[in-house]
């Protein structure tokens, strides 16, 4: 019996249906962001110019991944029930926990296509701003020794691109990912919708202070312990989000060595695998 | 179904248990990578505001550090000299591993600021102009020092410092020993080592030193026989009587510089 079959045809069939309801508008703010930045930033010295593109790039990335990762999540479950497709979906010989895969691979997959054609936008982009800037200073560097405009040259593509930045965009994704996993273990008891972005966002915001509340925690600080009981509930419940902003380093010229950037890929895909399993635990006794 | 609810919030409590040490680990390593460093304290709350601090802890710190250097743009239009600086500060705070924000910031304050504050026609006395000319140069060292503690693993900024130090501080020896650290990266580039030689040259007390430097550059190949460097050599080894057979720069043609 082929046992991924339905899992497939939910993901494909749920993959469909957010592009179709036009998710990838966002794309077109993407890039007017980015153009509108680049042409912005003609007054600028080269480094800077390079500097904010990436800047802003990435940081619109991570914002248009994490709000498609949060609102498709939190929205699918309400609007199946409400379209009752829910119920006859299950009424087949589908596992509740094979339904919500499905869902969550076919968001999974919407997010790595959104994060691919946002990376070739903005690597297009830095590509045209460099050969502009190359062909500038070839121009003012007539005459100069080979030396100079070697120098001039590579100081110019030390500013662009950064092989470090494909980790970084990898790291991106991975992070939505996690908050779409979160978003789906959150909406598996929630009743609606609107308590499931709520909850999200602010489990976002938290898990951004969760490294700072683990140190708090661990460094044994001589306090009362129910002040240390706040800091403890929020590094064992909430995911270290801090840990996947790798992308605000690497565009200040950090490199990220591969041990670093697997572990963190490996948290990543550690805390989608167990927010989904214990999505799956509270769906499956779930009343519909 | 809250039975469930419950034992997942169990679960998920003994997960968040298990993985600490890695957690602890994992950012442990990043710092050792020079990840995760920026300082986000309260006195940067208190400069970028409530809702500012919110975006810097939520993953947002270089879009936000790209927003207030456009604003630091356009002080420096308006030659708000004291605003940009704060603005500065606030950026590099919040981006303490770009390069480019600590080279420009002190570039600004210790070129652009200094001269503006040299040429203060609402400003009277000469001794004041003086003064907060040397607190704008001294502003753009400081810039460079702090950007140098916080990459240490980069020359740039080490090239950098050396230019403040020759051209607004004129501190030679200074100068020369910065630009003697940036030739010691690999990745340095290749004047930061003619540079240091021709600072040491000026160095009260080290010009054999200096003589002894620039002539290993000079053995190191054509790439470094500039002709600064050989009329430097060449007006030494008269200064220093090295004697004739010694000599390296009579190999040399004359030069026009």
């Amino acid at each position: 019996m082929n046992t991924s079959g339905p899992t497939l045809a939910i993901a494909r069939n749920t993959f469909t249906e957010l592009v179709r309801q036009k998710v990838f508008f966002f794309l077109l703010i993407f890039a007017l962001l980015i153009i509108g930045n680049s042409a912005f930033m003609a007054k600028f010295s080269f480094q800077e110019q390079f500097q904010m593109l990436k800047d802003i790039s990435l940081g619109a990335m991570s914002v248009f991944t994490s709000l498609i990762a949060i609102l498709a999540t939190a929205n699918f479950l309400p609007k199946d029930m409400e379209d009752r497709t829910i119920y006859t979906l299950l009424s087949k010989p589908v596992p509740r926990y094979r339904y919500l895969l499905g869902k969550l691979l076919g968001i999974i997959a919407l997010l790595a296509v959104a994060t691919l054609l946002m990376s070739v936008l903005f690597l297009a982009i830095l590509w045209l701003r460099e050969s502009t800037v190359l062909a500038e200073t070839r121009a003012q560097l007539q005459g100069a020794s080979a030396e100079e405009i070697s120098l001039a040259l590579k100081e110019v593509t030390n500013a662009t691109f950064n092989a470090n930045l494909l980790p970084g965009i990898v790291i991106i994704f991975i992070k939505s990912s996690l908050l779409a996993s979160l978003t789906l273990f959150l909406s598996s008891f929630a009743t609606s919708s609107i308590f499931t972005i709520i909850m999200a966002a602010a489990l976002y915001f938290i898990g951004h202070l969760q490294a700072t509340a683990r140190e708090y925690w661990l460094s044994g600080v001589d306090v009362e312990w129910w002040s240390r009981l706040l800091p403890a509930l929020v590094a064992l419940l909430f995911p270290d989000l801090q840990a996947f902003n790798l992308t605000d380093d690497i565009i200040a010229g950090t490199a990220v060595p591969v041990a670093l950037f697997l572990n963190t890929a490996g948290l990543g895909i550690l805390y989608v695998t167990v927010y989904f399993t214990l999505a799956a635990l509270v769906f499956s006794g779930r009343e519909l | 179904m809250s039975g469930r609810k419950f034992l997942a919030i169990g679960l998920l409590g003994v997960f968040g248990a298990a993985i600490l040490p890695f957690q602890s680990q994992l950012q442990a390593k990043a710092q050792a990578a020079h990840f995760r460093k920026a300082g986000l304290s309260i006195d940067l709350r208190e400069r970028i505001g409530q809702a500012g601090f919110l975006a810097a802890l939520s993953g947002f710190r270089s879009p936000l550090a790209a927003i207030l250097w456009i604003k630091a743009h356009t002080a420096w239009e308006n030659t708000e000299w004291g605003r940009m600086a704060g603005l500065f500060e606030t950026v590099t705070t919040l981006q303490p591993r770009s390069l480019t924000y600590w080279d420009m910031a002190a570039w600004h304050m210790a070129w652009n600021a200094s001269v503006a504050a040299l040429q203060n026609e609402k400003q009277p006395s000469e001794a004041l102009r003086i003064r907060a000319q040397r607190a704008y140069i001294q502003l753009g060292k400081d810039f460079l020092e702090r950007g140098i503690s916080n990459n240490p693993d980069r020359p740039e900024l080490h090239v950098q410092l050396g230019v403040l130090l020759r051209d607004k501080l004129e501190d030679h020896c200074a100068a020369a020993d910065e630009f003697l650290k940036a030739a010691q990266f690999p990745d340095a580039p290749p004047y930061a080592a003619r540079f240091a030689g021709y600072e040491m040259a000026k160095c009260p007390g080290r010009e054999r030193e200096a003589y002894d430097y620039l002539r290993r550059l000079y053995q190191a190949g054509e790439k470094q026989r500039l002709p600064t460097l050989i009329n430097l050599l060449r007006k030494m080894e008269n200064n220093l009587d090295i004697p004739q057979s010694d000599r390296v720069a009579s190999e040399d043609k004359p030069s026009e510089n």
